[in-house]
């Protein structure tokens, strides 16, 4: 244990030593090579401008190649070859997958999670921000709600699989669903594996952590509000809930809609909660788990594989162009 | 102009403070039953609910006399005596030979036996077992009891998941893992940031909407490619294709895009003037940027910092996929879901391993918080 510790230190060392010998290298190299003194000096200069950038990005632009750009290339490739990625089996793949019940059942349910996740997260992360904003104790209740957010998926799976644990009805519930459930005198549930509504089960985990996400951005949104707005409509005779729809919404609009989109990415990626909480049983599979089922399942079909991941790629296409818009607009603004 | 009437606005007050403490509870409850439990005997965790773990709870179980070994001779009488309890925590209230009336008798209560023997249990567990004839029995006599328990708490939990399921190993893998890849990315980021933010070069803009564009690429695109790609180049060196330098750098390219972005968004708001005014005085922008534009950018440095600490920590995928799952190499998350799995159902070992493994991210969280929220917002709140 010591002995990795020390190599993970060691790493950092080499890793950051080798990082800072590149910079300071590279930098020390070209001011030696194009020099201010001499009749080239303003040539120099120039030349040395033109390519000091490209020494701050190589780095970067070189991991960002290997590890995001070639593996999209990659993954298109591979979704028209076979299992083992030699075999160009044309459309293939694609035609398999249509036809796949699994797959299917696994977008169906991707669809869900798009549509409940993010609206339960907004409708709550706004009333917590509403409503924390007005009370000496809200920064105390921000943070308790905040909470969830450091918490991995799969402490959180954990945690909820408690909550969700099922005893026979005649003994005695460790699972607090299942108590609250009896104290009402209803049947104790098995609740992971209701068909269809043990998906929203599994929703409610992922709407717990990213509520604490959609607050804080909220609440920094609303504050950027105007008092003066406020007070405008106060005086005019507003009551508060007609302000929150009428005049904190339509103001935070644009922040909303970047905490969905934020949220929808987060969800079309769900793997480690369907994973842990039910490895795609019992009509619960969503697009990532399957791929990651695929990749492996009986030495992997990287065909069928990469089709999931193009599936969720285009999924995010028009997220992606929207934001790129949205960075335009931004970048002409300033 | 209409004036509210203070009645009405006391309504909506405790109204407000009943929501949100409705919606606090409602939110930490699960963590809490979580973390109560962790700390709780194992038995009555299997039991009872947390809710109760204050409260004293009754448990059925058994123990056995001793045998004929045991026995002493004392006024021409053979007796056998001891206790029945491992542990001096239980009360017995009732008890009997028969598991299927446990009530039949009290404890200090007497039971003569079909052989004319008569049985007494205390009830802290000591018995007195005394017969006219010599015991010539082999095997101790089951007593079957219901005992009352008053509520336990302790480490043993812990104890137990650190000591046999190795967790405590997987906690060390988890911060191998963890220190590299948060530091690793914010260097490579900070250099590419700065030349995005204050360099003139060709593409400039073309490669920063790239970066942007890059924020959103679902990591599930890269891991088929880079798993092969590992393995060729794991078998060249007639190595493993899972190591930690391979996590590392996966770590690092899946960070490097929204730390390019944040970063460049904070230097970019540095004021213009300080940025230029040292241009003019001949330094170079690697002076600018190590001594002038880092030092000023450490709230963002600190806040990508925590993004990146927490994401590593927290992740699944990335390790299943680039890493093994032998004892050196298996992550925490990963091991919870391997418990998961095979200890479903014991709860006293997955409560305490789940606390384990989010103790570190809370902890960074709380003492952190201002800066993650820094961040965030800086990352998502858009005009």
């Amino acid at each position: 244990m010591v002995t990795q510790l020390l190599s993970a230190f060691l790493a950092v060392v080499l890793g950051v030593g080798a990082c800072t010998l590149y910079y300071v290298g590279s930098n020390f190299l070209l001011d030696l090579a194009f020099t201010d003194s001499g009749e080239n000096a303003v040539r120099n200069s120039r030349q040395r401008g033109a390519i000091r950038p490209w020494l701050f990005l190589a780095p970067a632009l070189l991991i960002l190649s290997i590890y995001l750009v070639y593996p999209v290339f990659e993954t298109l490739r591979l979704s028209f070859y076979n299992f083992g990625g030699f075999e160009f089996v044309g459309l293939n793949n694609y035609i398999w997958a249509t036809k796949n019940p699994e797959f299917l059942q696994a977008i169906g349910n991707n669809f869900m999670w798009l549509l409940v996740v993010p609206s339960l997260s907004v409708a709550f992360g706004l009333a917590v921000a509403v409503l924390a904003d007005k009370l000496w104790w809200g920064t105390l209740a921000k943070s308790l709600i905040f909470m969830p957010m450091a918490i991995s998926f799969v402490g959180a799976s954990v945690i909820w699989k408690f909550v969700y644990d099922y005893r026979g009805p005649d003994t005695d519930q460790i699972g607090s669903l299942n108590a609250f459930v009896m104290m009402f005198g209803f049947e104790p549930q098995a609740w992971i594996t209701l068909p269809f509504w043990n998906n929203f089960f599994l929703m409610v985990i992922l709407v717990w952590i990213q509520t604490g996400f959609a607050m804080v951005i909220f609440s920094a949104a609303l504050r950027g509000i105007p008092e003066a707005t406020l007070e405008a409509a106060r005086i005019d005779g507003a009551g508060e809930i007609q302000i929150f729809f009428k005049i904190m919404v339509p103001q935070i609009m644009g922040t909303i809609m970047v905490v969905w989109t934020t949220i929808t990415i987060i969800v079309l990626k769900i793997f480690d909660i369907v994973l842990a909480m039910t490895n795609g049983q019992w009509n619960t599979e969503v697009l990532a788990n399957l791929m990651f089922d695929w990749m492996f399942r009986g030495g992997g079909d990287s065909g069928r594989g990469s089709i999931v991941a193009l599936m969720i790629m285009l999924a995010v296409i028009p997220i992606m162009i929207w934001n790129i818009r949205n960075f335009r607009k931004e970048e002409e603004a300033r | 102009m209409i004036i509210r009437k203070p009645k009405s606005l006391t309504f909506g007050k405790v109204f407000n403070h009943l929501a949100l403490l409705a919606l606090v509870l409602l939110w930490i409850t699960p963590t809490i039953g979580l973390l109560i439990s962790s700390f709780r005997d194992k038995e009555q965790l299997a039991y009872t609910g947390w809710w109760t773990a204050l409260s004293t709870s009754e448990q059925n179980a058994w123990g056995r006399t001793g045998t004929a070994e045991d026995q002493v001779k004392k006024d021409g009488k053979f007796l056998i005596s001891g206790t029945i309890l491992t542990s001096n925590e239980k009360t017995i209230l009732t008890y009997n030979t028969n598991f299927k009336n446990l009530s039949a008798y009290k404890s200090g209560e007497s039971m003569i036996f079909k052989d004319g023997s008569l049985f007494t249990l205390e009830s802290d567990g000591k018995y007195e077992w005394i017969s006219q004839k010599p015991f010539t029995h082999k095997r101790g006599k089951r007593i079957f009891y219901v005992a009352e328990v008053p509520p336990m708490f302790s480490l043993d939990n812990y104890r137990e998941v650190l000591a046999s399921e190795n967790v405590g190993q997987s906690f060390v893998n988890t911060f191998t893992v963890t220190i590299p890849a948060t530091i690793i990315p914010i260097m490579i980021a900070a250099f590419a940031a700065y030349a995005f933010a204050w360099m003139e070069f060709p593409g400039r803009q073309f490669l920063f909407v790239c970066v942007v564009g890059l924020l959103v690429v679902p990591l599930q695109m890269s891991l088929i490619p880079l798993l092969t790609m590992y393995n060729k180049i794991g078998a060249f060196f007639g190595t493993e294709g899972k190591s930690y330098l391979g996590i590392w750098l996966a770590h690092t390219g899946f960070g490097l895009p929204l730390a390019i972005y944040l970063l460049r968004n904070y230097m970019g708001s540095l004021p213009r003037d300080i940025i230029e005014s040292a241009r003019i005085d001949g330094a170079s922008h690697f002076q600018i940027f190590t001594k002038l534009v880092l030092p000023l950018s450490v709230p963002a440095l600190a806040s990508f910092c925590i993004f990146q600490f927490l994401w590593v920590w927290n992740d699944l995928l990335v390790a299943l996929v680039f890493l093994g799952k032998q004892d050196d190499q298996i992550v925490l998350t990963s091991k919870l879901r391997e418990l998961l799995g095979s200890r479903g159902d014991n709860w006293e070992i997955l409560t305490s391993s789940a606390f384990i493994s989010i103790i570190v991210p809370l902890f960074v969280f709380f003492a952190l918080q201002r800066y993650f929220v820094r961040g965030l917002v800086t990352g998502s709140v858009k005009a």
